[in-house]
């Protein structure tokens, strides 16, 4: 029972930070390879607050929240303005430069890592957090502002046209993002209670990403869906862990070549969202048949 | 004084090799306008073609030199007919392309992690040619080693090659219009299919020199893929989509890291290559030579 919790405490902190991801790519369209660094910085800020200066647990989760929205805006001030893979680019050397810099802060175990840490994460925590950030999602996505981004992921140049301030946008989601990251990695800290620079290399944006892609681009549940299956999954299937990643990436290929919307895209498990699917399988069966059957006029 | 012409020849010898990654890269990015970050695999991938045609199919190095070059060409085109091609064909998204180049990157690197091992592999000397093997040439107090006079030599020879093919054929030309316009390009009568190939096999080939130089220099193993990061940082240097720039941005990246190393630390080399980065993108994001890229719309 305990190693089921164990895993349902890592699909819920896992789901924070792809929550945030499912903001900047699945809906705005940008792809960060440094949220390893966002989650970095929320997870080391967070274990000095609780092992350093015992500062309450929440102070902790917030700190580390914050500063990696900071830490975005300056990333996003300098790359979000300019056009193609400058972003992609600067997120995949802010990661990396994060952990460079983790590695020689010996205040916080420099390469070695960080143990001991005291464990405050319980599962209510995380429980509480997820449907505070499933919330925030969903009603950032379903509000004016959701629907901005998903015009910047369209059509940037008509979304301007019409009005949206693009890069404002692209910030907001940015931070959004680099926030959960942080906030996630915080719980991250207090619930392993060990940390070391290479748990958030470019391996690991790259998985929270794929988690996203799995699900679907641009659905909130199909994000949910990718996380519990890809979390509990390896835990599974433990002797094929050297093949896990060889199948993620040869996935990734064949959902992008093939059903480019992942398990959900696009679509949302709400009542609402079902009966929207159904109605459009009904009108299609209904088109259909009404092109058979003029068809069959023309014939007679 | 010594030591400064020490740095300046290591920097050298290590910038044509990033010079051989980077240029490939841009290549691909000025006709595709997206980052192949699966371009690392493609040169680790370079790296062991090499080094297994050397030590189980016992060939001559110039046989496996060829081997390694022409094998990561065949991937790189592979990739791109398989992974790439069906998107352009569906004009999708361009987010669509960089997640798939992730993918492709994760698929590469654990496949040989899965099947050949983690472990580093070591170029065995008593296999590679004679000029190879005894110490390094000394000028005075400067030791200049072996391998790096071969690095800089084979990069400097494929890197004049790749400009003349580019400035003085036909088909470099017509890479060139190509990368200025594609539809252009396509109404007067180039095929941006056969460019797009042509442009990956060339990519690829530069890529496998670069893997077995950089492989004999080091060693061979599975997160070599990663140091491709280096060329995109020298791509963005020196002005992503811009020969002229990779090349100039990939000599500067690794003089100002072997300086580091060899005046501060090791350690801050990597920083202060995502420090010039940074650096770049306030000052003048468009690199040293590259156009403007300030989104117009």
């Amino acid at each position: 029972m305990e190693y089921i919790q164990g895993i349902a405490i890592l699909i819920g902190i896992n789901l924070i930070a792809v929550l945030g991801l499912c903001i900047l790519t699945g809906f705005t369209g940008l792809f960060s390879f440094g949220h390893g660094g966002f989650m970095a910085i929320g997870a080391y800020i967070s274990a000095i607050m609780t092992a350093r200066l015992n500062l309450p647990f929440s102070v902790a989760i917030l700190a580390g929240g914050l500063s990696a929205g900071l830490i975005s805006v300056f990333i996003g001030q300098l790359t979000l303005k300019l056009k193609g893979d400058y972003f992609c680019i600067a997120t995949m050397g802010f990661g990396e430069a994060v952990r460079v810099i983790l590695n020689n802060v010996e205040y916080c175990g420099g390469a070695r890592g960080w143990a001991d840490l005291p464990k405050l994460t319980s599962w209510w925590v995380v429980l509480l957090l997820d449907i505070v950030c499933l919330v925030l999602t969903w009603n950032l996505i379903n509000s004016r502002q959701g629907r901005n981004l998903i015009a910047v992921r369209e059509e940037e140049l008509a979304a301007q046209m019409a009005g949206v301030n693009v890069f404002r946008f692209k910030m907001i989601a940015l931070i959004v993002s680099a926030v959960l990251a942080g906030v996630s990695g915080a719980l991250m800290a207090n619930y392993l209670q060990f940390l070391r620079p290479t748990m958030f290399n470019m391996a690991k944006s790259t998985d929270l990403t794929i988690m996203v892609i799995f699900g679907g681009l641009g659905s909130i549940s199909g994000t949910v869906l990718g996380t519990i299956l890809l979390v509990s999954l390896p835990e599974v299937f433990r002797n094929f862990a050297q093949w896990r990643l060889v199948i993620y990436g040869l996935a990734v290929i064949v959902i992008m070549v093939g059903r480019p919307k992942g398990i959900m895209g696009g679509m949302e498990l709400t009542p609402a969202g079902i009966r929207k699917v159904l109605a459009a399988r009904r009108a299609k069966a209904k088109l259909e048949a009404e092109v058979k059957a003029a068809e069959q006029g023309d014939a007679a | 004084m010594d030591q400064f012409l020490q740095q300046l020849v290591n920097g050298l010898s290590i910038g044509s090799v990033y010079a051989l990654m980077a240029v490939g890269y841009s290549l691909v990015y000025s006709i595709m306008n997206f980052s192949n970050f699966a371009h690392g695999s493609v040169i680790m991938l370079g790296a062991y073609f090499g080094f297994f045609s050397l030590t189980l199919l016992g060939v001559p190095f110039s046989v496996a030199f060829f081997v390694a070059a022409l094998g990561a060409a065949v991937i790189a085109v592979l990739l791109e007919r398989l992974a790439y091609k069906p998107l352009r064909d569906r004009r999708a998204p361009f987010l669509y392309f960089i997640i798939t180049a992730m993918g492709a990157s994760i698929f590469i690197d654990n496949s040989v992690i899965a099947t050949i091992g983690p472990t580093p592999k070591t170029f065995p000397s008593d296999l590679l040619p004679g000029f190879f093997q005894g110490d390094p040439f000394e000028f005075g107090a400067l030791t200049i080693g072996r391998v790096d006079i071969a690095m800089f030599v084979v990069a400097a020879i494929c890197l004049a090659l790749l400009v003349f093919f580019i400035d003085f054929t036909k088909l470099g030309k017509a890479i060139q219009a190509t990368a200025y316009n594609i539809k252009a390009a396509a109404l007067m009568g180039i095929n941006p299919n056969f460019i797009i190939i042509l442009v990956f096999a060339i990519g690829g080939g530069l890529a496998g020199a670069a893997g077995i130089l950089y492989g004999m220099k080091y060693q061979v193993f599975p997160q070599m893929s990663a140091i491709t990061l280096k060329s995109f940082i020298a791509a963005v240097f020196g002005g992503l989509g811009s020969l002229s720039g990779a090349l100039l941005g990939s000599l500067l990246l690794a003089l100002i890291e072997t300086f580091i190393s060899g005046y501060l630390s090791t350690q801050y080399r990597d920083l202060f290559a995502f420090g010039i980065l940074i650096a770049m993108l306030v000052v003048r994001p468009s690199g040293i030579m590259g156009k403007n890229i300030e989104d117009k719309a």
